[in-house]
């Protein structure tokens, strides 16, 4: 501490520390008595237009619901931040996860038990029980409230179909068209035919969503007996095809490191042809990634001929946090309903909530899975019919193909290690002509089979 | 303040001649200085030794385990590449990051006109936040033959590189990046230190007619040897620490060539998301800090005499 000027940095560090200390402390009550919760509102860097509408609906529910304070936080969920924020505190009272991190999070205690007020909701037996399993312990507590679900399709560019002189309204139906398509636009257009994700544990996923779709497993058995099947030969093929299209091909451009966010930003810029992701993905692309939706194209994923060959399937689940009052428990569920559930029961809310998105230029009728049965689903989509904004007529090639086939969840056994594993893997088949697919998967094999095993 | 910290002579010890010599008044200065210290650095060091024998997920209450996390994280097939990876990036780092600024501040000190502006220059990319350097550097590096750096090489006739596209070529390519971030501070430090090398000695070696070759090895490099020696720790000990360049050009990627040890320890913590492994990662950290400590250490002992010369 010899100059002034130090002296005088580390007096305003320890003020500011003060002052973040005292911000710090908790803030469950509003001055004027009403309930304040904070709620996961859009994807940091969503286009104003969206947190207008956004705010809309906050607008609304605080006229409805005068007791009840309702503050919007930024919110995309992602592995790695989301740990931090977990451990930190630092996630708003409600918030989404994946379906696949539902039972742990309720095993380790940090989900609010919010089964009185779920089971008080009048659709509260219309629930797939599917899906509503995945936010339920061993005793049928309740922790958590579907948000959607979806099943992986293939996304692809209308535009770049037809410079490559291909029939965009006659898409993919097998693995060999993908391939002979994404050979056609990489010869004529010059940019990526076909594109996998690859980073932050999405390459894992996508992996395990085209090794199901040709009949492989990632896991077999359930809860202490889990065993690691990534050396099967659904897998295999699917890291074959993409060893394929990638060396004998060069059909898939010459960037190989996307995870989520990166990948769709490609896309909606006109540098992928076609890309598996999950079919609601729309809402994004036109919302952060500003795509044209002229050229936006979905088809359902192909499948192979074998019995056990289906699509992955995943969702979000609302939840709320562990640290809630039993009076912001009342409020999260109340809110959860209003701006996410309400809307697929409810034709006076559903309409309500199409006719704000739509006139903010927000997608309506992106295509999705049922968290309800599919009565009142299709029920739903009909309320809005007029309010559609989502080209349908290019994304019915999606539910056409998936008539009829078996949607499959994702591996439950330590998901996202696993999916880390394969990152590794798909990355080396990108980047390495001379990866050896068998020796890597068997290592991988070994070592998420080991940390299952450690528990 | 350093006057004030001077003890008298030592004639006789207690309270009262304590205070009255200003020993009062030392501590009370010394509080704010000792107390951020111990809250902000000493504090978390301590903590993060005990977590390293802990499991936590930093929500449910913590478990000792004794010394599990260390035996975890060294029998992790991944160290032993991350620990290659981290050496490989070292040894780039200082091939390309070491002599460099070294050479350039040699000489921008040669140069008599427009000082300033080459400083200036040279300290730019130090000044550019270091997420916008690598955002715009990915951008350099996009592995299209129509990418920037591609671009350049095609003028030249040389074919595309694949750049972070590439186990081979990503860590290389993160290198040059790291170097041209951070040479700027560097050259500053050597520039400074060059200022103050006494003209005589050029004189003096011009007179027994040596040129700018034998001037330079013969008084700069000398002269400037104990801040050669500093910088060369400082260097090793942040290239094993380094983390920003991996974690947003590749991820660790393509196929963990670029993941190092703490990246790995950041994997540690953060990648799964139903609560990190908060015990490896700082087990793996306090491994790195006391290696570090202890080639520090050895380093300064070994080069003592050198730098005393």
């Amino acid at each position: 501490m010899k100059s002034p000027s130090k002296a005088a940095a580390i007096v305003a560090v320890g003020l500011m520390s003060a002052g973040l200390l005292s911000a710090c402390t908790a803030d469950t009550a509003s001055d004027d008595g009403k309930v304040k919760i904070s709620v996961a509102s859009l994807i940091p860097g969503t286009e104003q237009a969206a947190f207008d509408a956004f705010d809309a609906r906050v607008a609304e529910f605080e006229e409805a619901n005068p007791d009840i304070d309702v503050e919007p936080v930024e919110y995309e969920w992602k592995a790695t931040t989301f740990t931090a924020q977990l451990a930190g505190g630092t996630l708003p009272d409600v918030f989404r996860i994946p379906l696949t991190d539902g039972r742990t999070l309720i095993a380790n205690g940090q989900l609010a038990d919010i089964t009185s007020q779920v089971e008080a909701l009048p659709y509260f037996d219309q629930f797939n029980p599917s899906v509503l399993e995945t936010a339920q312990d061993d005793a049928g507590s309740v922790f958590g409230i579907p948000r959607e679900a979806y099943a992986i399709g293939l996304h692809y560019n209308r535009q770049l179909f037809e410079e490559a002189g291909l029939d965009p309204d006659a898409p993919p139906t097998t693995w060999d068209e993908v391939r002979s398509a994404a050979k056609a636009i990489a010869e004529k257009t010059g940019q990526a035919g076909y594109m996998q994700m690859t980073q932050s544990n999405t390459g894992g996923w996508q992996t395990t969503a085209a090794t199901v779709s040709r009949g492989g497993r990632m896991q077999e058995g359930q809860g202490a007996d889990v065993t690691v099947t990534l050396d099967n030969e659904g897998t295999r093929e699917a890291l074959e095809f993409l060893k394929e299209l990638r060396w004998t091909d060069n059909s898939m451009g010459s960037n190989f490191l996307y995870d989520w966010g990166t990948i769709n930003q490609a896309f909606a810029a006109g540098q992928i042809g076609m890309y598996t992701s999950g079919s609601d993905i729309f809402t994004s692309l036109t919302r952060e990634n500003n795509l044209d939706p002229a050229i936006y194209g979905l088809t359902a994923i192909p499948i192979s001929d074998s019995p056990d060959a289906a699509i992955l399937g995943g969702g979000t689940l609302n939840v709320v946090s562990a640290k809630a009052t039993d009076e912001q428990k009342d409020a999260a569920v109340k809110w959860i309903d209003f701006y996410d559930v309400a809307k697929l029961v409810d034709e006076e809310a559903a309409v309500a909530d199409a006719k704000i998105l739509a006139e903010q230029d927000q997608a309506v009728g992106t295509p999705a899975l049922p968290i309800l049965d599919q009565e009142t689903f299709d029920a739903s989509r009909e309320w809005i019919a007029d309010y559609v904004n989502v080209p349908q007529d290019q994304v019915s090639y999606f539910a056409e193909g998936n008539e009829g086939r078996t949607i499959v969840g994702e591996p439950a056994a330590k998901t996202q290690e696993l999916y880390a594993a394969l990152d590794s893997v798909v990355q080396a088949v990108l980047t390495d002509e001379n990866a050896d697919i068998d020796a890597l998967l068997a290592r991988a094999d070994a070592d998420v089979q080991a940390l299952v095993d450690a528990g | 303040m350093s006057t004030l910290q001077r003890p008298a002579a030592p004639t006789r010890r207690s309270p009262v001649s304590w205070v009255r010599r200003g020993g009062l008044s030392t501590l009370l200065f010394m509080l704010p200085l000792l107390v951020i210290f111990g809250v902000f650095s000493w504090k978390p060091i301590v903590e993060a030794v005990v977590m390293s024998l802990q499991k936590t997920n930093l929500v449910s209450p913590a478990a000792f385990v004794g010394l599990d996390n260390y035996v975890r994280v060294l029998s992790d097939p991944q160290l032993g590449q991350a620990v290659l990876n981290t050496v490989y990036f070292a040894l780039l780092a200082l091939l390309f990051g070491y002599p460099v600024p070294l050479v350039v501040a040699v000489l921008m000190s040669e140069v008599k006109r427009m000082r300033g502006l080459y400083s200036a220059l040279a300290y730019l990319p130090v000044v550019v936040p270091p997420v916008v350097a690598v955002l715009l550097w990915k951008v350099f590096y996009n592995a299209d033959p129509n990418g920037p750096f591609n671009t350049v090489l095609s003028w030249v006739g040389i074919p595309p590189q694949p750049w972070l596209q590439s186990a081979a070529s990503a860590m290389p390519s993160l290198v040059l990046e790291a170097t041209w971030a951070g040479a700027g501070g560097t050259i500053i430090i050597y520039l400074a230190a060059l200022t103050a090398v006494n003209p005589d000695l050029y004189d003096a070696a011009e007179i027994d007619g040596a040129g700018i070759w034998k001037k330079v090895r013969h008084v700069t490099l000398p002269q400037l040897r104990p801040v050669l020696l500093i910088t060369f720790i400082l260097q090793i000990i942040g290239t094993a620490q380094v983390f920003l360049e991996p974690f947003l050009f590749t991820n660790g990627g393509p196929a963990n060539s670029t993941t190092t040890v703490l990246l790995l320890i950041y994997r540690y913590a953060f990648q799964n998301s139903l609560g990190g492994n908060y015990g490896a990662a700082t087990a793996l950290s306090v491994l790195l800090a006391v290696f570090l400590a202890g080639f520090s250490l050895l380093y300064f002992r070994l080069t003592r005499s050198w730098s005393s010369e």
